[in-house]
């Protein structure tokens, strides 16, 4: 059994900055995408061995930018996506540079 | 009127698999894969590659996943009707007007490199027109982690056609003529389509040759797709996908950034028909289901 874990986010410059989701895990409750101040996550369909899955997944408007957008709940703590995801599905890798 | 050359223009081509009939075939799936730049259909017989083109994405995606497959069909033979299930992927998938279905190019690519090179393949590096992605897959050719490129165009191949246009190399032997340095030069400091190409412009200005020029925005390139393959975690056998394999500046730069060689491209497996392939390979999965059912 494997599972699938999509990373979303970017490295520049400034640090590294990704949010990952466990789609084996995600048991599509839609919590996180309630409960993110700035509706960075969204429920998206994805297919694994061909059957589809309704798994949380960051949206293409956020995706760029989410050093930005997600700053603002302090994602080196634990944020509310990740607070409120029984399953632990939802992980952040947050590591600004220079500081 | 004397027509400027187009150096970034590849060349479109079809291919029909030598000595291989489809007229006792059980079931011929295709994949059509509409990227943001180059359009592909591939057939596959019986879950054999059995045809395929590969043509630039126009203005309209319907319209381009048509041309694709009229043109995988010419001369075979085969008629549309004669496929069983199609599956459209890629950045257009959902704009494929005869797909049954369609699936994201993550999975069909994984799927693809499966075919192509086996079941030892676990790290995917695909380099397409407009965005660069890293997928780790199991043996079976099932994704397990992947991750998009970050922010813009930089390190595709649309960024690539605009260095060859703007150097005037055709964009075939842009890999070959970065390679012929006697010394490595620093890398461009920005991958930025925009910003590189007035970094290259300096560059000339300063009298750089222009395999010193390419060979800066080569590796430049390869340092950015690099970064990608550290998030996933590198593990062999690596291969690389999309039209950016065939360039040989960037895989030799890639693989020396990384310390891993990526498996040589296989004789008529062009590596940017990968996801057309798993897509193909998808829509004979998804037919035999189907009949099952029924």
């Amino acid at each position: 059994m494997t599972c699938l874990i999509i990373h979303y986010g970017y490295e520049d410059a400034s640090g590294e900055y990704f949010i990952s989701v466990d789609t084996d895990k995600c048991n599509s409750c839609g919590r996180c995408v309630e409960v993110c101040p700035r509706g960075v996550l969204e429920m998206r369909t994805v297919t694994a061995d061909l059957e589809d899955l309704l798994v949380a997944a960051v949206t293409e408007e956020h995706r760029k930018k989410i050093k930005y957008s997600c700053a603002p709940c302090n994602p080196e703590k634990k944020p509310p996506c990740v607070f409120v995801c029984e399953q632990r599905a939802i992980s952040h890798t947050w590591k600004p540079k220079g500081r | 009127m004397k027509m400027k050359k187009e150096y970034w223009r590849w060349p479109e081509y079809r291919r029909t698999v030598p000595r291989k009939d489809w007229a006792g075939a059980e079931v011929v799936t295709a994949g059509v894969d509409v990227g943001a730049v180059s359009s592909k259909a591939v057939i596959m017989v019986d879950g054999d590659l059995y045809a395929y083109s590969i043509m630039r994405t126009g203005s309209s995606s319907p319209d381009s996943a048509n041309k694709a497959m009229n043109w995988a069909l010419e001369g075979t033979g085969m008629k549309l009707e004669d496929i069983r299930y199609v599956v459209g992927t890629g950045y257009g998938r959902v704009n494929v007007p005869f797909a049954n279905r369609a699936i994201t190019e993550i999975t069909c690519h994984a799927r693809g490199a499966n075919y192509i090179w086996g079941p030892t393949v676990r790290t995917i590096l695909d380099m397409g027109g407009q965005d660069c992605k890293a997928i780790r897959c199991d043996e079976r050719g099932k994704v397990t982690a992947f991750l998009m490129n970050d922010k813009c165009a930089a390190g595709t191949g649309r960024g690539m056609e605009v260095i060859a246009d703007l150097l005037s190399v055709p964009i075939e032997e842009v890999g070959a003529m970065s390679l012929k340095v006697e010394k490595e030069p620093e890398p461009v400091s920005s991958t930025c389509v925009v910003f590189a190409k007035s970094e290259a412009v300096g560059l000339l200005r300063k009298g750089w040759p222009k395999e010193m020029v390419l060979a800066a925005f080569c590796s430049a390139m390869a340092n950015r797709v690099a970064e990608l393959l550290k998030r996933v975690s590198m593990e062999k056998d690596f291969v690389i996908t999309g039209g950016i394999a065939k360039n040989v500046g960037i895989v030799k730069r890639v693989e020396d950034v990384i310390g891993l060689k990526a498996l040589p491209m296989k004789e008529g497996l062009d590596p940017m028909i990968a996801g057309g392939i798993g897509a193909g390979l998808f829509a004979m999965d998804l037919y035999e289901r189907e009949r099952k059912v029924a």
